[in-house]
């Protein structure tokens, strides 16, 4: 996908042929907006994050699942420090900004004073799984009714792609230039699986926004969590695997791709806990492999059926 | 409650508090100040507040400011060593204009450069109050709440290990205090959607459509805050009309100085004293006065010499300023120790005025640094 | 795959996208994101000197380039009657 030519005019690759079509403005033609670009809770479209970046798209899902959910009018978000941050600015939330790693105690004290409040923090993997660990660890061992974002690109993205507790073995970046090893650098952690085992966490997910589905999926993650936090049932957990093609050395358009290859190969996507059922991450690795070579054999026997 | 009782320290400051309408706390045990958190714990479901047992000391300050960010009154606290892990948050919290009322119940007098200076990083003031005993405590504690909500900035009471475990007849009864308007700072998250939502923050960015400071900007506002809180400067002051000799102490040992320096001035001895009620901001004026006009300033804490120096500030050169204090504790490290003895205390201010050799602590020559010939430094 | 083809000389669009292209930072995910396969990235830059994309006939108004579009850059209809495209017969283009 990423080494397909590019090119405008009258045919397209593989399949697109016709004319450009004005894109400038809505259609003259009857026809009814099915989503506007930009979510009722972000105040503008602008942004410093670099092209490709999956930041964005995660705080689309979440701020969308907010509103989708009538939940807006109780909404208060507690920030920590990363490139996100500078959508503190730009989040039409009531918000506490935190220091790099203490979001989750931030946000403990808020709804702890605000019990109807949905309180929710944004952070990094450098802010949340390395100067923040104890805090949310702490945080969702009390089972304290908050939910815990956590932007998951492997780096420290803001001081320029450093390496974080997430980042995977192999993975290369400013201070593992030869590639993360285990024998130097140790493991990464799976941030799901330490806190779904904690008898607090009612909810804990991981999502991913390297396409349309994973978008999708994750939405749906984020809606799950808030419903448990406005339940009363306990702390919720969506991880959200982001591509970063500035710290992880790609091109912009190969950020999708460096995402299945690696990040999502070692924090693999799916539900961790729901309605008290852990599955570790090994787990779902398994269930993947075991639903890919289903369909790959459905293929080969002559198509995909239902 | 006016009925006078007999009560410990923590149980008083922690009455204060919830009088103040703290409803939120937050704290890590460490002698000396676990009782506090233990009164807190016992106290506050009574009054509808909550009280957290905080996994450490970083996330306590963390909670604290989260809850202060609600518009309530929020606490945390600890002894000097739990404060130093709290710096970063004690720092920002002055640049996000976060009003946390903040206690050290310290193990010495040597929490006084943290307290003053700060042990964060920036350009930032914390106001420090310095009780001598519970009945100031009860009425120091409200105004660190008052003031930290007059100004959005924490205030820190300085305690200390005497002063939480000492009993004394007291009555827990509120201050009268000024009105303070109304925290439309504050989020809650009813503004979220309206375009116009909050944001209490130490940076500088803005929320769109908003003021919009910016890195730099923000510092100079803070900046340009702080001088605005000198105003707040509280001492207490005796005998300095004709004094020769005049001793600067503060906390608990400053009762101890009071005491020595009225036995002496019935004996004759022109001696007064400077007891600075608010640690920061310091009373330079009222030092600088008193030392135009005395031989002798001295300043008497329990500490190898930090308060000293704002002494020295004050006094501007007037009068010569000898540190009288030292380190002195239990064998467990805790702030009740030899130095902290009338006797002790009197013979040190008496030599100072007297022209006189401070006396050596028996025993603590011993315990004396010797130099090694490495360390030897040529003279220039 | 391309859009419905009652025959060679036009292509069916259910849907449409207007496009933000002053805001296109170039990073091309929408590209592969679409399922009927109608965007293509231009030839010219933007303002900011990043190429954007260009929407061909056959879209569905699915809404998957928004989903994938860090710089919000699409807005996505659905026509309330398909419209139809005359496009150029296939074979002769390329």
């Amino acid at each position: 996908m990423s080494d397909r030519p590019v090119s405008g005019g009258a045919a397209g690759p593989s399949g697109a042929a016709g004319p450009v079509l004005d894109t400038s403005a809505p259609p003259s033609q009857p026809a009814r907006l099915v989503e506007a670009h930009r979510p009722e809770l972000l105040l503008t479209e602008e942004h410093s994050l670099c092209p490709g970046c999956g930041e964005p798209l995660a705080v689309r899902v979440f701020l969308d699942a907010i509103s989708e959910l009538g939940l807006a009018s109780q909404a208060i978000a507690v920030a920590g420090i990363g490139c996100y941050t500078m959508f503190s600015g730009t989040m039409d939330v009531d918000l506490v900004q935190a220091l790099h790693g203490r979001a989750p105690s931030v946000a403990t004290g808020v709804k702890r004073m605000l019990p109807d409040a949905l309180v929710f923090t944004l952070q990094g993997d450098g802010d949340m799984v390395n100067e923040g660990l104890q805090e949310v660890l702490h945080t969702a061992a009390r089972g304290e009714r908050v939910t815990c974002i956590l932007l998951n690109n492997g780096v420290f993205g803001e001081t320029g792609g450093h390496m974080t507790a997430t980042s995977v073995i192999g993975q290369r970046t400013k201070n593992t230039l030869d590639g993360r090893d285990a024998r130097e650098h140790g493991y990464p952690i799976l941030i799901g699986d330490l806190i779904s085992r904690l008898e607090g966490a009612a909810y804990v997910a991981r999502g991913s926004v390297h396409n349309a589905g994973g978008v999708a999926r994750t939405k749906r993650m984020c809606r799950r969590a808030f419903e448990t936090q406005a339940a009363g049932e306990g702390f919720s957990f969506v991880e959200v695997l982001t591509m970063c093609p500035t710290g992880w050395f790609v091109p912009t358009a190969d950020g999708p791709d460096e995402l299945q290859r690696t990040l999502a190969e070692v924090h693999v996507v799916g539900e961790l806990k729901v309605d008290g059922r852990i599955r570790t991450t090994q787990e779902l690795h398994a269930e993947s492999l075991a639903k890919q070579r289903e369909v790959e054999a459905q293929l080969a026997a002559g198509g995909l059926h239902e | 409650m006016t009925e006078r009782v007999l009560m410990e320290g923590s149980e008083a400051l922690v009455r204060a508090s919830l009088l103040s309408g703290c409803r939120f706390f937050a704290g890590y045990p460490m002698t000396p100040f676990t009782e506090i958190l233990e009164h807190f714990a016992e106290l506050m479901p009574e009054h509808g507040g909550t009280c957290i047992n905080a996994e450490s000391e970083l996330e306590a300050v963390g909670m604290a400011w989260g809850a202060a960010a609600t518009g309530a009154r929020a606490a945390t606290g600890s002894t000097g060593q739990g404060l130093s892990l709290m710096q970063e948050s004690l720092s920002e919290a002055t640049l996000a204009e976060v009003p946390i009322v903040v206690f050290n119940m310290a193990r010495s007098q040597g929490d006084y450069f943290q307290a003053t200076r700060g042990g964060g990083h920036g350009d930032y003031r914390n106001l420090v109050l310095a009780p001598q005993d519970v009945r100031e405590g009860i009425e120091l504690v409200q105004l660190a709440f008052h003031l930290a909500d007059k100004w959005r900035n924490p205030a820190l009471v300085y305690g200390d290990y005497l002063l939480a475990h000492t009993q004394e007849s007291v009555a827990v009864e509120p201050s009268a205090l000024p009105e303070l308007p109304a925290k439309d700072w504050a989020v809650d998250g009813s503004r979220t959607g309206s375009r116009r939502s909050g944001a209490v923050t130490p940076l500088g960015l803005g929320k769109l459509g908003q003021r919009d400071l910016g890195q730099e900007g923000k510092a100079q506002y803070i900046a340009t805050k702080m001088p605005l809180l000198e105003r707040e400067v509280r001492v207490e002051t005796g005998f300095l009309d004709d004094a020769e000799t005049v001793i600067v102490a503060f906390g608990s040992p400053a009762r101890f100085v009071k005491h020595a320096i009225a036995r002496l001035r019935a004996e004759g001895h022109r001696i007064g004293y400077v007891r600075p009620i608010t640690l920061w901001p310091f009373p330079y004026d009222i030092v600088r006065t008193a030392a135009a006009s005395a031989r002798a300033v001295g300043s008497f804490e329990i500490s190898s010499g930090q308060l000293v120096d704002d002494v020295r500030i004050g006094a501007a050169g007037l009068a010569p300023v000898t540190f009288i204090g030292g380190v002195s504790s239990d064998h467990s490290g805790f702030g009740v120790g030899r130095l902290l003895d009338v006797e002790e205390v009197s013979a040190r201010i008496l030599a100072l005025h007297e022209g006189r050799e401070q006396p050596v602590v028996p025993g603590y020559g011993e315990f004396t640094y010797q130099l090694a010939e490495h360390q030897e430094v040529a003279a220039p | 795959m391309s859009g419905d083809r009652p025959n060679a000389a036009t292509v069916r669009s259910r849907g449409t996208v207007t496009i933000a292209t002053d805001r296109c930072k170039g990073c091309e995910l929408c590209i592969p994101a679409c399922p009927p396969d109608v965007l293509t990235m231009s030839t010219e830059v933007n303002r900011l000197g990043f190429r954007y994309p260009e929407l061909h006939p056959g879209c569905t108004g699915c809404g998957a380039c928004l989903l994938v579009c860090p710089d919000f850059v699409f807005d996505v209809f659905r026509f309330e009657q398909p419209v139809e495209h005359a496009v150029a017969p296939r074979g002769g283009g390329r």
